[in-house]
């Protein structure tokens, strides 16, 4: 069993290796990023989906709501004076490094702000509910968003809307700095949510999960718990977004923003391949099922997807616990069978 | 005083009567027991006291205050916890978690991302040594006898220093050789920690040796109530009993 | 929008076309939503692939009528007993692996994954094209062309209630009626009594996806269909079984009319692209509606 300590090292050390891979590999840091930023989705998927299990189709919602609201204040912020007559897909707004990164901070953080109320007062009408309500609640988040996003001009309805050019001549490329965000906010994600497992908040999550009748005859107020669960994770995601949709450069309801073919599956398919309910599940998950797919799964040639499905299909049907539930059960059996001998 | 006050109280589910004009009061530091053969309508008196569901008509007071529209998790704060006839634990969780969250985590909401006290990790290793689980405590709970299980669930609810515990069947399925030790921890628990009993039972030698009063509903309807002896020496009882 | 209802008020005869119109459709809708509330009494499992089911039965019609010049219509038995088929190899392979599942979730997840895939799969072999297979069979001009009805929508109606009135027959008079509303009553006592619990099952799951089938068959002849559209049919699914109730058969009937007027009149007003919008908002608030009035009786909807 790897201790606290060793485990502590060895993330030391991926971090270390992690924060010289762009020298080593600079015509893979795209890809790279993705890597983080699946884990990051993978992770907030399963802080609801996980540890309360509650299984969400509708996480997706959080992710492209951070992507536009962060792609509009960037827009918006310095250049009011846009000609609201031409096209809206087609502004491409220049801005200068300072005005880059104060508008991209801040609308980073107003996404996440609104997707934390929109998460509070969706959650407080779906969240009372449980089981099969829920889940059907829930699936169709993503998909109304998009359909909705696409009939808003304001944000380029079905067209999509373009953010803002990174600016030229920096020390700094682009690529490399969302990169390093993105391995920054994946890192900060993991610790906190790490922490935050190991908390009483943690455990009560668990106890929803493990028997929710039992906690509101104990007195936990359940609905706040799952409330405030899923608006961390929509903090979390909405920052992913505003992230994602500037790496792309281009946000489109339907292919990017709310693509629940994409990073909808993805995310929870990651979290449940790795081991649902666990820290290092979603990690694990995401970094086999993204490298998987980057590397080996473009040879099958637009059945991709379809192996896709085919996967979910399987991992959910025979392989619920994923690998790291797996081993956990495993362990767990062993240390049954030991304390039973121990007692004898 | 009265800690526990239940007015005439009637629960009906789509048209079979589960509780008729059942009243009873629960006397502050005593231990009072419901008896009834199956079906009477004692667990169904139980939920509506704790917020299970709705009741049709009629009040509950707790410490005074009407509670018979409050949820479960409000009456619960209030300091009225129940335990179930078939055990309710977090089964994927150790037992010393199962102890842990069953302390006040969010009466302090600053800490509730914190790891849990030390005062409540010694509390929560007192309190499985004084059910005897200790040996098990790293166990999972879904691991455990359905016995073990049910000392458990009454260790789980002393947690929260409730002020009034109820009961359902706290014997049931518990190792007959247990059933003495349990009888003792449970007046313990009433004489030192001050807790009000509020007990289910079906064995007729626990709950006549630990009560001080007893109720007895028969299909839905509070027959009689009394004194242990007075309650073994009543006919009605005894006919309910024998199903006449 | 505003226009639009001015439309509708101006000229009555619209409003009661698109009603019309949306009355015959329905009993399509309610075809595919009696499938979703027959395995949802009986199995307690509920479908994320039904749309997914009703697309894939209108893509075998139009490859029987463009690839093997069978009349539209008469594809419909034969995608029945396909689609029956397919019910029954979905069964064994994966529902059968769920069934003492005691995480519901984990059944969901698994209707879920196979959308997914069925999505995926009908998008490789079919392609991301809107395809559609109209037989051609013209339209009946009523009250001097005041109103206007497509004969495929009369026919696809009376087709439906056809299937709708074996269905019930089946359901109430034959041996394997009896088992399914025997088993999802109680289950146990079933058994008990010697039914096949595992057959009946096979077969309950088998006739929702028969009757998908035959919906998807009637759905392409109307409209069309691409790979990823089959959402918006779940979603419809769930709406009127979740308003008509799960044991109600005549209840989900008139439901599925009524929604799909109602979808034809809405979707006139503010616009056919928010259709799946509509229908989700639409439940979602429902379903949140009777969320808080079960809080406030001291329960939750489950």
């Amino acid at each position: 069993m790897i201790t606290k300590d060793k485990q502590n090292t060895l993330i030391w050390l991926g971090l270390a290796i992690s924060a010289i891979v762009p020298f080593l590999f600079p015509n893979h840091i795209t890809l790279l990023t993705y890597i983080w930023v699946m884990i990051i989705l993978a992770l907030t998927w399963d802080m609801l989906g996980g540890q309360t299990g509650y299984t969400s189709f509708g996480n997706i919602l959080f992710l492209g709501v951070g992507m536009y609201v962060s792609a509009v204040v960037q827009r918006d912020m310095f250049s009011s004076g846009l000609d609201r007559f031409e096209r809206v897909s087609e502004i491409v707004v220049n801005l200068n490094a300072s005005e880059y990164f104060i508008s991209l901070a801040v609308g980073t953080l107003s996404g996440a702000i609104v997707a934390v109320l929109l998460a509070v007062i969706l959650g407080s009408g779906i969240l009372g509910m449980r089981g099969h309500y829920f889940a059907i609640c829930t699936l169709g988040l993503g998909h109304a968003a998009a359909e909705i996003a696409s009939g808003i001009d304001y944000i380029g309805a079905g067209s999509g809307m373009v953010t803002p050019l990174y600016p030229r001549e920096l020390l700094i490329g682009k690529e490399a700095f969302y990169y390093y965000a993105f391995l920054l906010v994946a890192v900060a994600t993991f610790f906190l949510f790490r922490k935050i497992y190991q908390s009483q908040f943690g455990l009560a999550l668990n106890a929803i999960r493990d028997n929710e009748n039992k906690a509101e005859s104990m007195g936990i107020h359940t609905t706040q718990y799952k409330i405030a669960g899923w608006s961390i994770s929509a903090f979390f995601l909405a920052i992913a977004g505003a992230g994602i949709g500037n790496v792309i450069g281009f946000i489109d309801p339907v292919e990017i923003a709310f693509s629940g073919p994409t990073f909808g599956v993805w995310m929870i398919i990651m979290a449940i391949l790795g081991g649902k309910g666990t820290i290092w599940g979603p990690v694990l998950g995401a970094v086999i099922l993204y490298s998987a797919k980057e590397t080996f799964w473009t040879y099958l040639l637009g059945w991709d997807k379809v192996a896709l499905g085919l996967l979910i299909l399987i991992v959910v049907v025979y392989f619920p616990k994923g690998i790291l539930g797996y081993f956990k059960d495993r362990k767990q059996l062993n240390n049954s069978i030991l304390s039973q001998k121990g007692e004898g | 005083m009265d800690l526990l006050n239940v007015k005439s109280v009637d629960k009906s589910y789509g048209g079979v009567i589960a509780n008729h004009d059942v009243s009873l009061t629960v006397p502050k530091g005593k231990i009072v027991g419901i008896i009834g053969p199956n079906g009477s309508g004692k667990t169904t008196l139980f939920n509506s006291i704790v917020g299970h569901h709705p009741i049709d008509s009629g009040e509950i007071h707790f410490n005074g205050k009407e509670i018979s529209s409050l949820t479960i998790p409000k009456i619960a704060r209030l300091g009225m916890l129940r335990t179930f006839q078939q055990t309710h634990i977090y089964d994927k969780m150790t037992c010393v978690q199962n102890m842990q969250i069953s302390s006040d985590i969010d009466s302090n909401w600053k800490r509730i991302f914190n790891p849990f006290s030390k005062e409540v990790d010694e509390m929560a290793d007192e309190l499985l040594a004084f059910v005897g689980l200790y040996k098990k405590r790293f166990l999972l709970a879904g691991d455990l006898s359905f016995g073990q299980q049910k000392l458990l669930e009454f260790a789980m609810a002393l947690m929260k220093k409730p002020t009034i515990l109820l009961l359902d069947e706290p014997t049931a399925g518990v190792n007959p050789t247990l059933i003495n030790g349990l009888i003792d921890r449970l007046r313990q628990v009433n004489e030192e920690k001050g807790i009000t009993l509020l007990v289910i039972e079906h064995n007729m030698r626990v709950i006549m040796n630990l009560a001080e009063h007893i109720y007895c509903l028969a299909n839905g309807t509070m027959l009689a109530d009394g004194k242990p002896d007075e309650i073994q020496n009543d006919q009605r009882v005894i006919d309910a009993y024998l199903g006449n | 929008m505003i226009t639009y209802i001015k439309i509708l008020i101006d000229s009555p005869e619209f409003l009661a076309q698109l009603i019309i119109n949306g009355l015959l459709v329905g009993a399509i809708f309610a075809l595919i939503a009696y499938g979703l509330a027959l395995i949802w009494g009986v199995m307690d499992i509920i479908n994320f692939a039904q749309g997914e089911m009703v697309i894939f039965g209108g893509y075998i019609t139009y490859t029987l009528f463009y690839q093997f010049g069978i009349h539209p219509i008469l594809t419909i038995p034969i995608v029945a007993v396909l689609l029956f088929v397919f019910g029954l190899f979905i069964y064994k392979t994966v529902i059968y692996r769920l069934l003492g599942e005691k995480d519901i979730f984990i059944t969901i997840l698994a209707t879920f994954g196979l959308a997914i895939l069925m999505q995926q799969l009908m998008q490789a072999i079919f392609g991301p094209d809107i395809v559609t297979a109209n037989p051609e069979l013209g339209m009946q001009f009523l009250f001097d062309g005041a109103l206007i009805i497509s004969n495929i929508q009369l026919v696809s109606f009376i087709i439906a209630v056809f299937v709708a009135i074996v269905l019930f027959v089946v359901m109430k008079y034959s041996r394997l009626g009896q088992t399914i509303r025997a088993t999802s009553q109680n289950p146990r006592a079933a058994r008990i009594l010697g039914i096949n619990i595992d057959r009946v099952y096979a077969n309950t799951f088998a006739i929702n996806a028969a009757l998908c089938g035959i919906g998807g068959s009637l759905v392409v002849m109307i409209w069309a269909i691409h790979p990823f559209i089959g959402l918006v049919y779940t979603f419809r699914s769930f709406f009127i079984v979740i308003l008509a109730g799960l044991g109600n058969f005549m209840g989900i009937i008139f439901t599925g009319m009524g929604i799909s007027a109602f979808e034809n009149v809405t979707g006139f007003i503010i616009g056919a692209e928010f259709q799946a919008a509509v229908i989700f908002c639409l439940l979602v608030i429902i379903l949140i509606t009777r969320s808080i009035r079960a809080r406030k009786k001291r329960q939750y909807i489950q």
